[in-house]
């Protein structure tokens, strides 16, 4: 029987068990040996001229090897020309990161964007030393009108970027006709806030660096080595091969350690500058500040239809904040009104969309980047279209959802879904919940006036996994002569499982027992090209990409046995039960692999492929939230969380439980806790984990998963990504189950997050409503 | 200021600074980096070690309060024959992913069925708020817990 779909505990556990992980900050190589350390000296306010730097009282502190400013920036490539005259205009719609007039520096030059900016760097002997010379660095700003939140920089004259004309950096409004919405009975529109979110991974940002015999070696917290690499050689002018990339064991990354931001770049080219090797590792005060935001949407929806449960028309229309510099999340909101209209056959759909700059901390992506926005948008439509007409939200969806008959399916925004079954996961959770019995108990609640009512709510999603499949990925199996194989991937795991997996995909196609593959990952001199691990790609490109060399390797090996055995390659069997090659039918012919690679001669047999999807997958599923409401104090309580995520075949359905969990806690912790806020001048108020309400065992229940595998046919393991399922559908599910907790005394909409007071002011305001009518 | 710790049965005397914070001493001194620095601020609870017995977050001890006391990671939790039953316990249930919450998570879970041997989910949940992770979305942390516990971990 294949090891495939089985439930194969991770070989990286018992290493990370006993004696912890190698993170960047647990090093210990003898090249970093006497390492001096980097703290960083950073903007304390959001927007100013710096008119001065006074680096003199920090060069004398105890430990200190150098001070390091914009000035010392005098070994880097000349930047790229001005932008000539109207330039700015053309950048517009311009892919990420957009360059010229919003270019993005290292060290800030004369102007600070944000509290956290990087001003200037400080290197001493400890990290204690560091963070007391770093106070004794003094720089003068004279300060700016700050520009925060979506509506000031629509509106304020204050720009953030000289030479440009709007802080608009990107612009495709919604430009639709209302025509769409002729025929309709019933139209609703809702603004909607996707509020801003920090990644927080455990582990937050980190490097090491050494530079010595003109190569740099530089170990960085990342999603993508390669990546990276590719980065570094642009920034510091250095040829790649100059280069070496390692990522160690990383402590979770959630699409905020995609690359490598200024900060690592800045590590890399002082250890250059100054010759010293160094580390940097950020406090958590940084994280909250200096590593990227996610999500941060001003969404307007619109949605019509007819009375008897029919939707005809549906907009969608977003501002997306993108923070001081315009990262990844120029591009981001492309993916919200990609997947604007979610699992539904609605004939009428259009979208657009802006991008703004603030005072405020760069916006990138954040597990779902992109897709989570678009299914909270019309989700939270579908339910409102639900209310106005008096049907059960379950019905709604089971009368709009896309038929199965229809797959592939090409929406209206122009993503073409592969394969999915939207109604029958819908149904699946519908039927593992008790949903109609769950209903007859919030129509009892209600009917006695309860104080804890009790809410349901509903996300039926879809979403796009390797949205970059034509990328690809990277893999080189080797078979020794002992018989035993390495598998190098360009894939980069960080918490997923890739070692285990991979290596179940070498057992299954080669019958070379998963104890004796090694997998490794994240080192450019040794796997130079790659592309990494995000937007849940790794299995379809990186893991189809192994076994697609284990396929190579098997064809290869059999010339090699037919060699040896003296037979015909056509006679010839591999048997995986016990990975030897004989024979058909004989198995006293049998040849085990060490002889079979041995045979090949010193290096085994070896191959290498590149996988490219022709085109990215979708995975669909049904999140049902259920949660109890206290109507006097507003406090909310997830009580139970049912969900169908259908993400093709399953490698191994721990991992994919596990990748589920996560998810689902992320998303429950956006629609109940989280919230980056700053005040009105764009001073951080959650800069610590004491303010940012990171989501605990203690706020969640058990999760209930319902299983479901609707193969695709993009990749020959029919395997879809589950990285970002969870998020994408647990955040709309808890949301729309606190309004439906709340939705018979008036509520119809509850901002994320539904903190207490936020639902108590939503309660007290409809009764208000309700009292006056 | 010359501290003297024995961690995981193995003294440690060393000349630091006043300043220095256990989590520190451990990870430098000792040279054991399994216990982990998540945050500034007490909350993750990555940092968790035993402190004669029972748990504690060691970016909130200074070495010299640790001065002459036992300080247990999880690097000396299993012994010589391997892991001890809360280590397998998480991985059996799959309690962790990236690994960086682990150790912290680990020790408080077996101070947790020090004090209560046989917790409800609730207890688990409510006695592990003090640790944070982000992969796991506690859901299989609580299993492995739970799974400990009906194995007598804490004896």
């Amino acid at each position: 029987m294949s090891i495939l779909g089985t439930r194969v505990l991770r070989t990286e556990d018992p290493r990370l068990l006993t004696h912890g992980g190698i993170y960047v900050d647990d090093l210990r190589e003898p090249e970093l040996a006497g390492a001096a350390r980097v703290t960083f000296v950073r903007s304390p306010v959001a927007h100013a001229e710096i008119t001065g730097i006074d680096t003199e009282a920090a060069l004398a502190a105890p430990g200190v090897v150098a001070v390091l400013t914009v000035k010392d920036l005098d070994d880097l490539p000349p930047p790229p020309p001005p932008p000539a005259e109207g330039e700015a205009a053309a950048n517009e719609g311009a892919p990420l990161p957009l360059g010229g007039v919003w270019s993005e520096p290292l060290f800030a030059v004369d102007r600070v964007r944000y509290v956290g900016e990087p001003v200037a760097m400080v290197i001493t002997d400890d990290s204690y030393q560091g963070e007391d010379a770093a106070e004794l660095v003094s720089v003068d700003y004279e300060q700016l009108p700050p520009v925060v939140g979506i509506g000031v920089a629509l509106d304020s004259e204050q720009l953030l970027f000289p030479g440009t004309t709007s802080n608009v950096a990107v612009n495709h409004p919604l430009a639709a006709s209302t025509a769409d919405f002729d025929g309709c009975d019933v139209v609703v529109e809702q603004t909607i806030v996707n509020q801003r979110l920090a990644p927080m991974p455990m582990e937050g940002r980190a490097a090491a660096a050494r530079w010595a015999d003109g190569k740099l070696t530089f170990w960085v917290s990342t999603q993508n080595a390669q990546i990276s690499r590719f980065i570094l050689a642009g920034a510091l002018g250095l040829d790649p091969a100059a280069i070496r990339v390692i990522a160690p064991d990383v402590g979770g990354g959630f699409g905020a350690k995609v690359g490598i931001d200024r900060d690592a770049l800045m590590v890399a080219w002082a250890a250059k500058h100054t010759g010293r090797a160094l580390r940097w590792a950020e406090t958590r005060s940084e994280n909250l500040t200096g590593m990227t935001h996610g999500r941060d949407q001003l969404q307007v929806v619109k949605i019509g239809g007819t009375r008897d449960g029919q939707i005809l028309a549906y907009h969608q229309d977003v501002v997306q904040d993108t923070g001081a510099y315009p990262r990844m999340s120029g591009f981001l909101p492309t993916l919200t009104n990609l997947m604007a209209a979610g699992s539904y056959d609605f004939p009428n759909v259009q979208a657009g969309y802006r991008v703004v700059v603030t005072n405020t901390t760069p916006i990138s992506a954040y597990r779902g980047a992109g897709r989570p926005e678009a299914t909270a948008a019309v989700e939270r439509a579908v339910d409102l279209f639900a209310t106005e007409i008096g049907m059960d939200p379950a019905e709604v969806r089971r009368k709009n959802l896309i038929p199965k008959d229809k797959f592939p399916f090409t929406t209206k925004t122009g993503a073409i879904y592969d394969s999915g079954d939207h109604v029958a996961v819908l149904d699946k959770v519908l039927e593992a919940a008790g949903y109609w019995e769950l209903r007859a108990e919030q129509a009892r609640r209600r009917e006695r006036r309860e104080v804890l009512q009790l809410g349901l709510g509903l996300a039926t999603y879809v979403e796009i996994t390797a949205a970059d499949a034509a990328g690809g990925e990277t893999a080189r199996l080797v078979v020794h002569g002992d018989g035993t194989a390495t598998a190098y991937t360009g894939s980069s795991a960080h918490g997923q499982g890739h070692h285990t997996a991979w290596a179940m995909l070498v057992e299954a196609e080669l019958g070379i027992p998963m104890e004796k593959v090694t997998v490794i990952h994240g080192d450019t001199d040794l796997i130079p090209f790659g592309v990494g691990t995000y937007g849940s790609r790794s299995l379809q490109l990186g893991g189809t990409a192994v076994h697609l060399a284990a396929v190579d390797v098997k064809e290869q090996a059999r010339r090699v046995a037919a060699e040896l055995l003296e037979a015909s390659e056509d006679d010839l069997e591999l048997d995986t039960d016990s990975g030897g090659w004989q024979v058909r039918g004989d198995p006293a012919t049998r040849r085990s692999w060490a002889e079979v690679a041995g045979h090949a001669g010193a290096a085994g047999i070896t191959a290498e492929t590149n996988f490219t999807e022709g085109h990215p997958t979708f995975p669909f599923g049904t999140h049902l939230a259920v949660v109890e409401v206290d109507t006097e104090t507003g406090k909310v309580r997830l009580i139970r969380h049912i969900t169908a995520d259908d993400a093709g075949t399953v490698l191994n359905p721990l991992l994919v439980e596990g990748q589920r969990h996560g998810g689902i806690a992320q998303g429950a912790a956006q629609a109940l806790l989280e919230e980056v806020v700053y005040d009105a001048d764009g001073n951080p108020l959650t800069a610590t984990l004491v303010d940012y309400a990171a989501i605990t065992a203690a706020e969640l229940p058990s999760f209930e998963l319902v299983k479901s595998e609707t193969p695709t046919d993009a990749n020959p393991l029919g395997a879809k990504g589950i990285g970002e399922a969870g998020t994408i559908g647990a955040t709309p599910a808890v949301q729309n189950a606190v309004v439906d907790a709340l939705s018979h005394l008036g509520v119809r909409h509850v901002d994320m997050p539904a903190t207490p007071s936020r639902v108590w002011a939503a309660i007290s305001e409809a009764r208000k409503q309700g009292e006056g009518e | 200021m010359k501290v003297s710790v024995s961690v995981n049965g193995s003294p440690v005397v060393a000349e630091v600074p006043d300043r220095t914070l256990l989590v520190h001493f451990l990870r430098e001194t000792a040279d054991l980096t399994a216990t982990n620095v998540g945050c500034d601020t007490s909350s993750c609870g990555a940092c968790t070690v035993l402190l004669d017995g029972k748990s504690v977050k060691s970016c909130t001890v200074l070495a010299a309060q640790a001065d002459g006391s036992e300080v247990t990671t999880v690097e000396g939790l299993g012994g010589a024959d391997g892991m001890h039953p809360v280590q397998r316990a998480f991985h059996t249930e799959h309690g962790l992913q990236c690994g960086f919450c682990t150790p912290g998570m680990v020790m408080a879970a077996v101070s947790l069925l020090a004090e209560n041997p046989s917790p409800t989910e609730e207890d688990v949940r409510s006695g592990l708020e003090g640790n944070l992770c982000r992969c796991t979305g506690y859901h299989n942390i609580v299993r492995a817990v739970l799974a400990a516990a009906r194995d007598g971990a804490s004896q």
